[in-house]
C-alpha cells in the first residue's frame, strides 16, 4: 500500500540501505531463565546449561558462547558431555536423547544438532520400562548406558543411536545373585546411578533408588560385587583411585563402601548423617575428592535438617574440621567440581566448585583459605533485583572507564583472585570497536554498570542510592552473621536477591553524561538524585531540595506513597558515583522523564503532575511548571497502578493466588515435585484464559480529549541550543511533551561561566505546542542547519563531535506515539509528517537517533530514527524527510515486558528483556556487530589409558 | 480581459500556487478574488481549495474555463447548478460590475463555510453490500461512540468458503455521533478504516488507528442488515454477487490517495501559543520540496508558451492522463494476486 504512496523506487538509495541496514539478533546477555540441567567438560573446558524451554547454552573461556534450541521445546533434564570428545547428549524430559556437536565451521565452531533418538520398548511393555533416569556415556566414546525406570540399563551405540539389544542388562540378570531376604524386602526399581570405574572401564558401579547397589563386569555381563544399602539411594561417586566408593541418601546420610577383590558382599565402610540427630532431608549429589595431604573434600548438596533448615538450598564442604554449607538463595539446579582431570595424576585436587543455582551461577574457589567467591565474567543474574530501567551509554572516554572499573574494583575485594576455572575454547571475535556501558536500574534503589561493548555483560560497578535514605530495614540486616558455634555452618553466597525493603526506592530514569561524569538518577517517590565520579571515599551532606509541582493549586489530595525520608547530616559514601544533590519532587510520584545538561549544570526532570529545572551549580530550584489538567482527579490520587485496566489487574489477582498455592504446595511437598506444580500452574493459565475468553473483548472508540486522564504526564525532556524566540540569537532551551500531545519550550538564559555562581539561571516559557491528535510525546530533537541533530552536552567541547550549524534555520521533530512531525523554528509551522497509527495500526514505543555507517565505504555514515513499535517491530525512518526505510520484526507483540525494556544505542545496536534475568542483543547496523565467534580445538588425547580403554572396549565387543 | 495558459493535468499542484498564478499571469498580486470554473454540466463552480481546484483541473474537456471576480463585488448567487444557463448575466455581472442589480438575494455561504456532516461516501465505487461512512467529529462535542469486537465472519475465497476473524462493531453510545447518524449498527463488520483494510489486524491496532483518525474518520463496513443498501442501476449492480469482495482491493488506492489529501487538509490544526499569547493555528511550511516542484513546472510551461510555442492542451491533458491510467497499471500486479475477477477501476 505503501508503495503507492511513494512512487519512484531510487536504485541508488535501495544499493545504499543495503549496505547500511541488516538486523540480526546477536547474543544473549545474562542468565538463562529457567534453568533445568548442568553438564561439564574437563576435557574441552566447557560447561553447558540446558533450560526448561529446551535452550542449551556452553560456555567456556569469556567470549566463548554457543547456543543450541531443541525444536520440541521440551524441558532439558540431563546434558552429558562424551569423554575426549566435541559432543554432548542431552536428555528431554519427553524421554528423548539428542546428539550435539561442535564443528568448525567457516573459521568458527558451531554448535549443531546431530541426531535424536528415542528408548523404544518391546511392544506392549509400560512407558516407564523405557523412561530414562540415569546416563553413562562411556569412556570408550562409543556407548551410552541408559538406566531406565524398569531397572534394566540399555546400551546404544553412537553416534547412530543404534540399541545393543545383547548387551542389555536386566534386572533379573542382576538379582540373580542377591541373597533372598534382601530381594523380597525391595525389588530392584528404577537405576538411579551410573558410574564407570576410574580405573576399569570394564566394570561399572549401578546404584537402584532402593539401596542395592552393584558393580557390573561388562565383559563377562555379570554382577562382581553387591552391596546391600539399606536406605533409598540418591547418588554415588567412586573415590579416584577405584578402591572405594561413596553413597548418599535420602534421610540426609552418606556411606562409604570398600571395592576390593576378596569380599564380593561387603558392607558399608562408614555410614554418617553429617546434620543429624534429627530428621535430614536427601543428599541429593556427592563428590568425594582426594587430595595430596590426604585430607579429602566431601562435598555434598543438601542434607540439612528437616525441620529448622529444611527451607534451605544448600551445599555442604567438608575438609577435615573445615565445613561450610553454603546457602544459595534459590533452588540448586545441579552442581560440578573442576579438580585435575589429568589422567596420570594420582589425586584430585579440587580447586573449583561451579554450582548452578535457579537464578544465579555461583563458583567457589577450593584452593584459597575461606574458599571465597569468584566473580563470574559472565552469566551475570542481571535481576538479582528486579530491573525497573536501562540506559545505554556509547563510546566511553577511556579516563571515566577506567575510573569506573576503579571503583568497582574496590567493591569485589572480597571475591577470589583465581582466573576464570573454566577456559575452553578460544574467542577469534575482533576486539569491540568501543567501549559501551549499559547501565540498568533495580528495583533495591542500585544502578548497576555493565561493560556491554563485547559478548560477556560483565558487571563493572554496582552504586546504591540507598545510604542517601533512612528506610525501615537495618543495613546490617544482610551482613553474614557468621557465629563460630553456629550449627550448621551456613554462609550466604550469591547476589540473586529479589527482596527490595522499600519499593520507594526503585531507579525509573537514568543519565550519564561520559564527558563529565556526572551521573543523574530518579526513582519511584519522585526523588533526583545527581552524582559526581569521586574516586575515594567521602564523607558529606547531600544538598537536598523539593520541588513542588502543584505549585499552591488547592484542592488536590495526594494518595500515594509518601516520599522518601533523608538522612540527615553527612554520609559515607565509598569511591564511586556519590551524590551531592537531591531533589525530591511533590508529590513523590514517581520521574518519568529526566534530563541532564552538563555544561549547563542544570537537570531537568518530570511526573504525571509536572516538570521543572534544577540548577545543580548553584543548588537552587530555576522553576517548576505544572502541566495537570485540573480535571485530572486520577493523576492526583497515586501511583498510577490504581488505574491499570481491569484486565491487568484480574491477571495479577490470578497470579496471586497462583503464586499462594504455589508456597503451600512447596511447604507441604517439599522440593520434588516441581512437575507437579508446574502442572498445576499449566492447567490454572488454562482455566483463567477460558474465563477470559468468554467475557467479551470490545475497545472503545473515541478521540482523545484535553479532560482524559492523565495528559499531564511528563513523558519526554529535552535540552537544546537553538532559535527559539528568533532567528538571529539562538539561546539555551528546555522542551517537555506531555502525555497530552502538549510541547513546552522554555527559554533559558544561562550565565556565562565566569559568572555562573553569581547570577541565577534565568527560565521563560516560549512557546507551547498542542498536537491535535493529543498522542503523547515521546520523543522532541532539534535538527541543526545541516538537518543533523544537535550534539549531546560537552560532546563538540572534547572535540568528538563538529559543531552543530548555526547558520541554517533550526527544525524541530516532534515524535508522539502515532506520528512523526517536523516543524520550522523559531516560527513554528508545519513542515513535514508521517501518520504511522493511521496507516499501520501501530505506535511509537521508543525512539533514538541512531547513527549508520556503511559496510562498503568508511567515509559515509547518516543519522535515521531507530523506531520500536508497540507491535515488536522495529522501524529506520530517515532524517529529516521522514521516509520509511525498512522494517523488522523484532519483538513479540504480546511479550509487553520485552517492548518496553528496550533500548537503543547510538549505533544502531539494541537490547530488550527476553526474560527478567537476560538481555537480547540486535543490531540494526551492517557496521557495528558484536556476537559471539569462537573456536573449540580438539585437545590432543595425551594418555594411553585412552588406547587402553578401546582395546578394552574391542574386547568386550569380540566377546560378546 | 482574457488570458490562456497551459496547465500540466497530471501535475495540477496546490490551490494555493495556482492561485498565485491567476494573480501573476493577471499582474493583480494583491487583489483578492474569487475563482469560479464551468463543469461539463456548465455550471459555473467555485475553485477555493485543493480539492474543487483538482476536480476542476481533471474536468476540463480540454479547455477549463475560469472565472475570476474581485472579491469585493463577487457575486455569491452566481455559483450553483443552472449557472451557466445565465451565462451571458453572470459575464455581464462580472466584465460589467457597475451593472450590477442592487436586487436584495439570500446570500449563501461559501461551501467552505458549510459544516460538513457524516454522511455515506463513494457510494459509486464501493460494491452494494459495503458502505462507507465518513464521521465528522468537528465543531461537535459528541463522542464518536461507539465500541469494536473480535469476531468472525465468512468468506468467499477460492477454495469456497472460509471463516475468518473480522473486527465488528459492538455497542453504539446512546447520544454518541455513530448512534446519532445512524450509519452504523452492532454487529456491522469494519473493512476499512481510512481506506486501510482491517483484515489481518487486531483489535488493539484497529483500535489505535481509528483513534489515530478519530478527526477524520471514514470506516466501511458490510452492514449487518443489508436491505437498506443503496441500489443503484443496473449497470454498477451487475458486479455485484461474488465480485463484492475482490472489487475493493483494486480501487483501495486512489481512493486512499483521496483520504490522505483530505486528511493533510483536515489536520493543519495544532495550535501554537508563542510567548504565553493566544493560542494560533500552526500554519504549513510553504517550502516543501513537493510543492516547489509543481510550481517550477508550472512556471516552465508558462514560460513556453511565452516563447511562442504553444502545446495544445488537449495532447498535454490527453497525454497526461494517460500517463495515469498507465502507472496504475504498472503498479498494479501487487494486487493483481488478490483479485479474483473484479471490475477494474480506471480513473
Amino acid at each position: 500500500m505503501r508503495r503507492f504512496l511513494r512512487p519512484g523506487h531510487d536504485p541508488v538509495r535501495e544499493r545504499l540501505k543495503r549496505d547500511l541496514f541488516q538486523f540480526n539478533k546477536t547474543v544473549e546477555h545474562g542468565f538463562p531463565h529457567q534453568p533445568s540441567a548442568l553438564g561439564y567438560s574437563p576435557f574441552l573446558r566447557l560447561m553447558a546449561i540446558g533450560t526448561r524451554s529446551g535452550a542449551i547454552k556452553l560456555y567456556g573461556a569469556p567470549g566463548v558462547e554457543f547456543m543450541g534450541l531443541h525444536e520440541e521445546n521440551n524441558t532439558v533434564m540431563q546434558i552429558h558431555f562424551i569423554p575426549d570428545q566435541c559432543q554432548l547428549v542431552t536428555l528431554l524430559d519427553d524421554n528423548s536423547l539428542h546428539l550435539w556437536s561442535l564443528k568448525q565451521h567457516s573459521g568458527a565452531s558451531e554448535l549443531r544438532e546431530e541426531h535424536r533418538f528415542t528408548l523404544k520398548g518391546p511392544p506392549g511393555s509400560p512407558p516407564s520400562a523405557t523412561q530414562i533416569t540415569a546416563v553413562l556415556p562411556h569412556s570408550s566414546r562409543e556407548v551410552l548406558y541408559l538406566g531406565t525406570e524398569s531397572g534394566n540399563i540399555f546400551v546404544v551405540e553412537l553416534p547412530t543411536f543404534t540399541v545393543l539389544e545383547d548387551r542389555t542388562i536386566t534386572s533379573e540378570a542382576v538379582l540373580q545373585r542377591v541373597p533372598e531376604d534382601y530381594c523380597n524386602r525391595r525389588s530392584c526399581e528404577l537405576v538411579e546411578a551410573l558410574r564407570e570405574h576410574p580405573k576399569n572401564p570394564d566394570q561399572i558401579l549401578i546404584g537402584y533408588s532402593r539401596g542395592l547397589i552393584v558393580l557390573w563386569d561388562l565383559q563377562n555381563n555379570k554382577v562382581t560385587h553387591h552391596f546391600l544399602g539399606s536406605q533409598q539411594l540418591e547418588n554415588l561417586y567412586w573415590q579416584r583411585d577405584g578402591s572405594k566408593f561413596i553413597s548418599c541418601h535420602c534421610d540426609g546420610s552418606y556411606t562409604q563402601w570398600p571395592v576390593s577383590s576378596d569380599n564380593r558382599q561387603p558392607g558399608p565402610l562408614e555410614n554418617l548423617v553429617p546434620y543429624g540427630p534429627f530428621p535430614c532431608k536427601a543428599i541429593s549429589k556427592i563428590y568425594w575428592q582426594t587430595t595430596k595431604n590426604g585430607v579429602p573434600y566431601i562435598i555434598f548438596q543438601g542434607g540439612m535438617p528437616r525441620a529448622s533448615y529444611g527451607d534451605r538450598h544448600s551445599i555442604s564442604v567438608v575438609h577435615g574440621s573445615q565445613q561450610t554449607a553454603f546457602d544459595f538463595t534459590s533452588r540448586v539446579i545441579d552442581f560440578f567440581i573442576i579438580f585435575s582431570s589429568e589422567p596420570t595424576a594420582e589425586f584430585d585436587d579440587p580447586s573449583a566448585m561451579v554450582v548452578l543455582a535457579e537464578e544465579e551461577l555461583v563458583v567457589i574457589d577450593l584452593k584459597t583459605a575461606g574458599w571465597p567467591a569468584v566473580h563470574p565474567p559472565y552469566l551475570a543474574s542481571l535481576h538479582c533485583s528486579a530491573i525497573t530501567c536501562s540506559h545505554h551509554v556509547s563510546n566511553i572516554p577511556l579516563k571515566l572507564w577506567e575510573r569506573i572499573i576503579s571503583a568497582g574494583s574496590k567493591q569485589n575485594i572480597h571475591y577470589s583472585n583465581m582466573p576464570w576455572p573454566i577456559d575452553g575454547g578460544t574467542n577469534i571475535a575482533p576486539d569491540p570497536p568501543q567501549r559501551d556501558l549499559l547501565l540498568t536500574g533495580h528495583e533495591d534503589g542500585t544502578v548497576r554498570f555493565w561493560d556491554a561493548s563485547g559478548v560477556c555483560l560483565h558487571l563493572l560497578y554496582k552504586l546504591s542510592t540507598v545510604r542517601v535514605f533512612l528506610t525501615d530495614a537495618d543495613p546490617n540486616d544482610n551482613m553474614n552473621t557468621l557465629g563460630e558455634d553456629e550449627w550448621p555452618p551456613l554462609r550466604k553466597v550469591g547476589t540473586f536477591d529479589p527482596y527490595s525493603d522499600d519499593p520507594r526506592l526503585g531507579i525509573q530514569k537514568i543519565y550519564l553524561c561520559k564527558y563529565s561524569g556526572y551521573l543523574a538518577v530518579a526513582g519511584t517517590a519522585g526523588q533526583v538524585l545527581v552524582m559526581e565520579l569521586n574516586d575515594e571515599d567521602a564523607e558529606h551532606v547531600v544538598d537536598h531540595a523539593e520541588a513542588d509541582l502543584l505549585q499552591d493549586q488547592e484542592g488536590y489530595r495526594w494518595k500515594g506513597h509518601e516520599k522518601l525520608k533523608t538522612r540527615d547530616g553527612a554520609v559515607r559514601f565509598e569511591a564511586g558515583f556519590q551524590p551531592f544533590v537531591l531533589v525530591q519532587c511533590q508529590p513523590p510520584a514517581v520521574v518519568t522523564s529526566l534530563a541532564l545538561h552538563s555544561e549547563w549544570k542544570l537537570v531537568a526532570f518530570g511526573t504525571s503532575h509536572g516538570f521543572g529545572l534544577f540548577d545543580h551549580q548553584q543548588k537552587r530550584l530555576v522553576f517548576v511548571k505544572c502541566t495537570l489538567h485540573p480535571s485530572d482527579q486520577l493523576a492526583l490520587e497515586g501511583p498510577l497502578s490504581r488505574v491499570k485496566s481491569l484486565k491487568k489487574s484480574l491477571r495479577q489477582s490470578f497470579r496471586r493466588i497462583r503464586r499462594s498455592r504455589v508456597s503451600s504446595r512447596k511447604r507441604r511437598g517439599g522440593s520434588g515435585n516441581a512437575s507437579e506444580v508446574q502442572e498445576a500452574n499449566a492447567k490454572f493459565d488454562q482455566d483463567a484464559l477460558q474465563e477470559m475468553e468468554l467475557a467479551p473483548v470490545q475497545r472503545k472508540i473515541e478521540a482523545r480529549s484535553a479532560e482524559d486522564s492523565f495528559t499531564g504526564f511528563v513523558r519526554t525532556l529535552y535540552f537544546a541550543d537553538t532559535f527559539l524566540r528568533d532567528s538571529s540569537r539562538h539561546c539555551p532551551s528546555l522542551w517537555a511533551g506531555t502525555n497530552g500531545g502538549t510541547v513546552y519550550a522554555f527559554c533559558l538564559r544561562v550565565p556565562p561561566a565566569e559568572r555562573r555562581m553569581d547570577e541565577p539561571v534565568r527560565a521563560e516559557q516560549a512557546k507551547e505546542i498542542q498536537l491535535m491528535h493529543r498522542a503523547p510525546v515521546v520523543g522532541i530533537l532539534v535538527l541543526d542547519g545541516r538537518s543533523t541533530p544537535l550534539p549531546e552536552p560537552l560532546e563538540v567541547a572534547h572535540d568528538l563531535s563538529k559543531s552543530p550549524d548555526m547558520q541554517g534555520s533550526h527544525q524541530l521533530l516532534v515524535v508522539s506515539e502515532e506520528q512523526f512531525k517536523v516543524f520550522t523554528l523559531p516560527k513554528v509551522s508545519s513542515k513535514l509528517k508521517l501518520k504511522l497509527t493511521a496507516l499501520e495500526g501501530c505506535r511509537v514505543r521508543k525512539v533514538t537517533v541512531a547513527n549508520f555507517g556503511s559496510c562498503k565505504t568508511d567515509d559515509y555514515s547518516e543519522n535515521d530514527l531507530a523506531v520500536l513499535t508497540n507491535l515488536g517491530d522495529i522501524q529506520i525512518i530517515s532524517l529529516p524527510f521522514l521516509k520509511l526505510q525498512i522494517r523488522y520484526p523484532c519483538i513479540r507483540k504480546e511479550d509487553v515486558s520485552g517492548i518496553a525494556s528496550c533500548v537503543f544505542t547510538k549505533y544502531g545496536q539494541g537490547f530488550y528483556l527476553i526474560s527478567p534475568s537476560e538481555f537480547e542483543r540486535f543490531s540494526l547496523s551492517t557496521k557495528w556487530l558484536v556476537e559471539p565467534r569462537c573456536i573449540v580445538d580438539m585437545p590432543e588425547v595425551t594418555s594411553n589409558n585412552h588406547v587402553h580403554n578401546k582395546s578394552g572396549m574391542e574386547n568386550a565387543a569380540r566377546k560378546s | 480581459e482574457f488570458r490562456r495558459f497551459s496547465l500540466e493535468r497530471s501535475k495540477p499542484g496546490k490551490f494555493e500556487e495556482f492561485y498565485g498564478l491567476l494573480q501573476h499571469v493577471h499582474k493583480i498580486p494583491n487583489v483578492d478574488v474569487l475563482v469560479g470554473y464551468t463543469d461539463i454540466h456548465g455550471d459555473l463552480l467555485p475553485i477555493n481549495n485543493d480539492d474543487n481546484y483538482h476536480k476542476a483541473v481533471s474536468t476540463a474537456n480540454p479547455l477549463l474555463r475560469i472565472f475570476i471576480q474581485r472579491k469585493e463585488d463577487a457575486d455569491y448567487s452566481a455559483f450553483g447548478t443552472d449557472t451557466m444557463t445565465r451565462k451571458k448575466n453572470v459575464l455581464s455581472n462580472v466584465l460589467r460590475p457597475d451593472n450590477h442589480k442592487k436586487k436584495p438575494h439570500i446570500v449563501i455561504s461559501m461551501p467552505q463555510d458549510f459544516r460538513p456532516v457524516s454522511s455515506i461516501i463513494d457510494v459509486d465505487i464501493l460494491p452494494e453490500t459495503h458502505r462507507r461512512v465518513r464521521l465528522y467529529k468537528y465543531g461537535t462535542d459528541k463522542p464518536l461512540g461507539f465500541y469494536i469486537r473480535d469476531g468472525s465472519s465468512v468468506r468467499v475465497t477460492p477454495h469456497g468458503l472460509e471463516k475468518v476473524p473480522g473486527i465488528f462493531i459492538s455497542r453504539l453510545v446512546p447520544g454518541g455521533l455513530a448512534q446519532s447518524t445512524g450509519l452504523l449498527a452492532v454487529n456491522d463488520e469494519v473493512l476499512e478504516v481510512n481506506g486501510i483494510e482491517v483484515s489481518g489486524k487486531s483489535l488493539d491496532q484497529v483500535t489505535d488507528m481509528m483513534i489515530a483518525n478519530s478527526r477524520n474518520l471514514i470506516i466501511t463496513v458490510r452492514p449487518a442488515n443489508q436491505r437498506n443498501n443503496v441500489v443503484r442501476n443496473s449497470r454498477t449492480s451487475g458486479s455485484s454477487g461474488q465480485s463484492t469482495e475482490s472489487s475493493l482491493p483494486s480501487s483501495t488506492p486512489n481512493i486512499l490517495a483521496n483520504f490522505l489529501q483530505e486528511d493533510d487538509e483536515s489536520d493543519e490544526e495544532d495550535i501554537i501559543i508563542e510567548d504565553s499569547g493566544e493560542p494560533q493555528q500552526i500554519p504549513k511550511a510553504a517550502s516543501t520540496s513537493e510543492s516547489l516542484e509543481s510550481l517550477t513546472q508550472i512556471e516552465l510551461l508558462h514560460e513556453s508558451t511565452q516563447n511562442g510555442f504553444l502545446p495544445s492542451s488537449e495532447m498535454n491533458l490527453n497525454h497526461s492522463a494517460g500517463s495515469i491510467t498507465m502507472e496504475y497499471e504498472v503498479r498494479d500486479p501487487d494486487h493483481k494476486s488478490l483479485e479474483e475477477d473484479g471490475t477494474i477501476i480506471t480513473l
